[in-house]
């Protein structure tokens, strides 16, 4: 296959795996009978993620759906464990508490600079 | 004992009647619309979950695409497809443009990495006015410092295991 065409099934294949990951979110949602909020999805995502990586059943996702699989929050979890594991490789024990944020280090620090920014400029509609 | 000797309680009796019959009817009418209406939402949630979550995620490859051709590793381009998603939906969030978006995906917008910077940014804004430390800076993390909270500690924990298993 040319690259063109690779481009284009990898596409395809991003909106399938990330689409799905997402309507269990919302499946998750609205079927459970008590209240669940975002934040207990996300949660359990980062949690989940990180589970399944260390299980080794994540990174097929990955290898199928790319960013599919790594934009969804249970794909930070996939890149903390992974992280981790790496770097014992190199580190030892101290790899254990270093590599999950190192791995993760620019996603986060843009998280904490960009929502700082953007809090201070803008104000809440309505 | 009463009788139901006069007009009055004919037509009082009447009345309880049609009343207890409409209360009746209502409550039918609630149990049939109960079970079809979640039903049908559940469905529609669940097609906009799964459109908008797919269509960034697309966005999301198209990016890694483009970066990833501009001959960047698998790694790097992983981590500035992250940063611009991160970007996109801190600022779309400023602009109040994301509320629209999460209201249409539900958590096919929440999910995503940019639902994570609107998590982040939205809070923030609307708590503005109790300061920048307390507003602003604490604010920031009430959904992700949780998901902060547990991603880092799981992943320490596996770590440890991986670690005494070596």
């Amino acid at each position: 296959m040319k690259l063109k065409e690779v481009n284009k099934v990898s596409l395809l294949w991003a909106f399938l795996i990330g689409g799905a990951i997402c309507l269990a979110g919302q499946l998750i949602m609205d079927l459970t009978p008590y209240e669940i909020s975002t934040g207990h999805v996300l949660v359990g995502y980062v949690t989940l993620g990180a589970l399944a990586s260390a299980l080794g059943l994540y990174q097929p996702l990955v290898d199928i759906g790319g960013a599919g699989a790594t934009i969804p929050l249970s794909g930070f979890g996939h890149g903390l464990v992974q992280g981790v594991l790496s770097s014992i490789k190199n580190q030892g024990i101290m790899g254990v508490f270093m590599g999950g944020i190192a791995a993760n280090a620019a996603g986060i620090a843009a998280a904490v600079i960009f929502g700082y920014i953007m809090a201070v400029l803008f104000n809440p509609k309505g | 004992m009463a009788g139901f000797t006069g007009p009055e309680d004919t037509s009082r009796l009447k009345k309880q009647f049609d009343h207890s019959k409409k209360q009746y009817e209502q409550e039918k009418y609630q149990k049939i619309a109960q079970k079809h209406v979640p039903k049908a939402s559940i469905f529609r949630n669940s097609l906009n979950a799964f459109l908008m979550g797919g269509l960034i995620c697309a966005v999301a490859q198209a990016l890694f695409n483009l970066i990833s051709s501009a001959g960047f590793t698998v790694k790097e381009a992983n981590t500035i497809v992250a940063v611009i998603m991160i970007f996109l939906g801190a600022f779309l969030t400023g602009i109040g443009i994301y509320d629209s978006i999460a209201k249409v995906g539900g958590a096919g917008a929440m999910v995503p990495i940019t639902g994570f910077a609107n998590s982040i940014v939205a809070p923030a804004m609307e708590f503005k006015k109790e300061g920048y430390i307390f507003g602003i800076g604490a604010r920031m993390f009430s959904t992700a410092g949780p998901v902060l909270v547990y991603g880092i500690v799981t992943s320490i924990i596996v770590g440890l295991i991986a670690f005494t298993i070596m």
